[in-house]
């Protein structure tokens, strides 16, 4: 078989161009397994070599920011948050996308608006909001604002995904009498399991992710968020690599598992159009 | 994309004696999302708007914008998020669209780009952790090919200088969002009919034209939708800065998003923080508002 030289020079291309997206994860894992002072030296130098579990360790049990908390809180919070508005957004995208009532047109252009707008536009009201009704340093007003922040995306992504589902269905269950609550649970909920494990997938991986509402809104130490935890251990001067590189792999490595369980349902979700942040 | 392509109502017609049932029932099912909606999202983003015309419980008009132009923080700000944008926007849709093309034949292409969205997937804190250390002087790997190409004499924590903190940030956003034009583009190029090429064959086009006059035009909604986000994602880059640099040293990487978090959270002067927030959010809504115009149009 002849191989084309065009081929070749793709293949060189290809590969050294993903080497340069691919060295920084390698080089915080190897610097997570190594100690400090190998570390230093270059995590790809490899004329000393041990391995050590102190990274690991040492962030899990770290004395200001412990990730065995920090992870358990951003879990607490994350569940709920990924959960909670899931029936809500799609109980308003099937208004949406079935039912004609007054204003709605204007209505959607107005959840079409809010999707895109930023997180700092709304949290000084939000800590307002939260201090007053004691909710700060309290996951349920994280919870709360999470869930809502979220909805304006997921009905959108939701509307669009009922509105090409087939009618006729719906319409034959209309007719034996079933309501439309059941006709809602019954029959739209189970065809839309794709629609869902997206929403769960992008979600689930943004509040994770997420810093700035968790900044804003916990201060306490022991109730901080595994994001937070982060540039807490870095401290003023030096840096711990080794200590660091290991909670960066611990606290991505949740979002990471998400993404490849879910990979096809996570990239569909924001490849449709999630204007969201 | 898939599921905007038709546009036509599919409401449930279930004939005459209904209608009271039609009006209440799209009502029981907006109210808990339109009351959370309105009470986290509404109501603040209005609240916000009207706080930026206070000071202090004192009504000042616009003086809180006005005050923010004359200060040199706000301005550096600006001119850092427009900077970001003028050579993040380019090279992210540049690097997306190669790899897309590459990998696309490539073996091991599926995996590669995995890896790559990877970026898309981490925390960007996490992200700016690892620019502060590929870009560390002993343990960063940056700064280790230089000295193998005989340039250690350059070498040092390029987050730290004044002059290079801004430029090495958004390198960084680039190798993490570079994941997301690339995967548009993919699926970009999987919707172009291979007919398209066929026929550009038999005509005898060379593979450089056949890009340039089928691959890149049939693109045209995957880099609206690459450059429209990636506008968003950088207007509103906070995270990478707060942990990378603080925006230091000196305000030299300071961005609005993090300026707004300063003058919220450590001065706490609502008034200011919230014109920024408006300012922002207006940036973001002129955006938006004009991409989605230019999508509607192709």
């Amino acid at each position: 078989m002849k191989i084309r030289k065009s081929t070749i020079i793709a293949h060189a291309i290809a590969w050294s161009v993903s080497l340069i997206w691919i060295i920084p994860f390698l080089g915080v894992f190897m610097a997570s397994i190594r100690p400090f002072d190998e570390v230093l030296s270059g995590w790809w130098n490899f004329e000393s070599f041990h391995l050590t579990s102190q990274g690991y360790l040492g962030a899990w049990n770290h004395p200001t920011a412990p990730l065995s908390r920090a992870m358990l809180n951003s879990l607490i919070v994350t569940i709920p948050s990924t959960f909670l508005p899931i029936l809500v957004a799609a109980l308003a995208a099937y208004a949406f996308a079935r039912f004609k009532f007054p204003s709605r047109d204007l209505l959607f252009l107005l959840i079409v608006l809010l999707q895109t707008v930023p997180q700092q536009m709304v949290i000084i009201p939000i800590f307002n909001l939260m201090l007053r009704l004691g909710l700060l340093n309290n996951y349920l007003g994280l919870i709360l604002l999470h869930s809502s922040f979220g909805l304006p995306w997921m009905i959108l992504f939701l509307r669009n995904f009922f509105s090409v589902l087939p009618v006729e269905v719906e319409e034959a269950a209309r007719i034996d009498g079933a309501s439309y609550f059941k006709i809602f649970y019954k029959i739209v909920l189970p065809m839309s399991l794709p629609a869902l494990a997206s929403i769960i997938a992008l979600q689930f991986v943004w509040v994770w992710n997420d810093f700035f509402f968790a900044l804003a809104l916990i201060q306490n130490p022991r109730l901080k968020l595994a994001t937070q935890a982060i540039p807490v251990m870095i401290g003023r001067y030096e840096i711990n690599w080794t200590i660091i590189s290991a909670a960066s792999i611990m606290v991505m490595i949740i979002p990471v598992v998400v993404y490849v369980v879910l990979q096809r349902y996570y990239v569909r979700g924001l490849v449709a159009g999630a204007v969201k942040g | 994309m898939r599921h905007c392509k038709k546009k036509q109502d599919k409401t449930i017609a279930y004939g005459g004696a209904e209608t009271k049932g039609r009006t209440i029932t799209p009502l029981v099912f907006l109210i808990p999302a339109f009351l959370l909606v309105t009470i986290f999202v509404l109501y603040p983003v209005v609240s916000t708007v009207s706080l930026s015309l206070f000071q202090d419980s004192k009504f000042v008009g616009f003086n809180n914008y006005l005050e923010l132009f004359g200060r040199r923080s706000f301005s550096q700000a600006l001119i850092h998020n427009g900077l970001w944008i003028l050579i993040h926007l380019p090279l992210s849709v540049f690097f997306g669209l190669l790899l897309a093309v590459l990998l696309r034949q490539v073996k091991g292409g599926a995996i590669i780009k995995s890896i790559i969205f990877l970026g898309m997937v981490i925390p960007l804190v996490v992200g700016g952790i690892l620019f502060r250390f590929i870009y560390d002087t002993d343990a960063g790997v940056v700064n280790a090919l230089l000295r193998f190409i005989g340039l250690g004499s350059i070498a040092r924590s390029w987050t730290f200088y004044p002059d290079t903190a801004l430029i090495s940030l958004i390198i960084g956003t680039i190798w993490i969002w570079t994941g997301f034009s690339m995967i548009v583009y993919s699926a970009g190029l999987e919707g172009i009919p291979i007919e398209l090429y066929e026929a550009a064959k038999i005509d005898g086009a060379s593979r450089w034209k056949t890009f340039w006059r089928i691959t890149v035009p049939m693109l045209r909604p995957a880099t609206i939708v690459v450059v429209t986000m990636t506008l968003l994602w950088v207007l509103k880059v906070f995270d990478v800065v707060y942990v990378a640099t603080f925006g230091g040293p000196g305000g030299a990487s300071t961005v609005m998003a993090f300026e707004m978090y300063l003058d919220a959270f450590q001065a706490f002067n609502f008034g200011r923080a919230s014109a920024i927030a408006t300012i922002l959010t207006l940036m973001t809504f002129g955006f938006a508002a004009y991409m989605v115009n230019r999508m509607a149009k192709s």
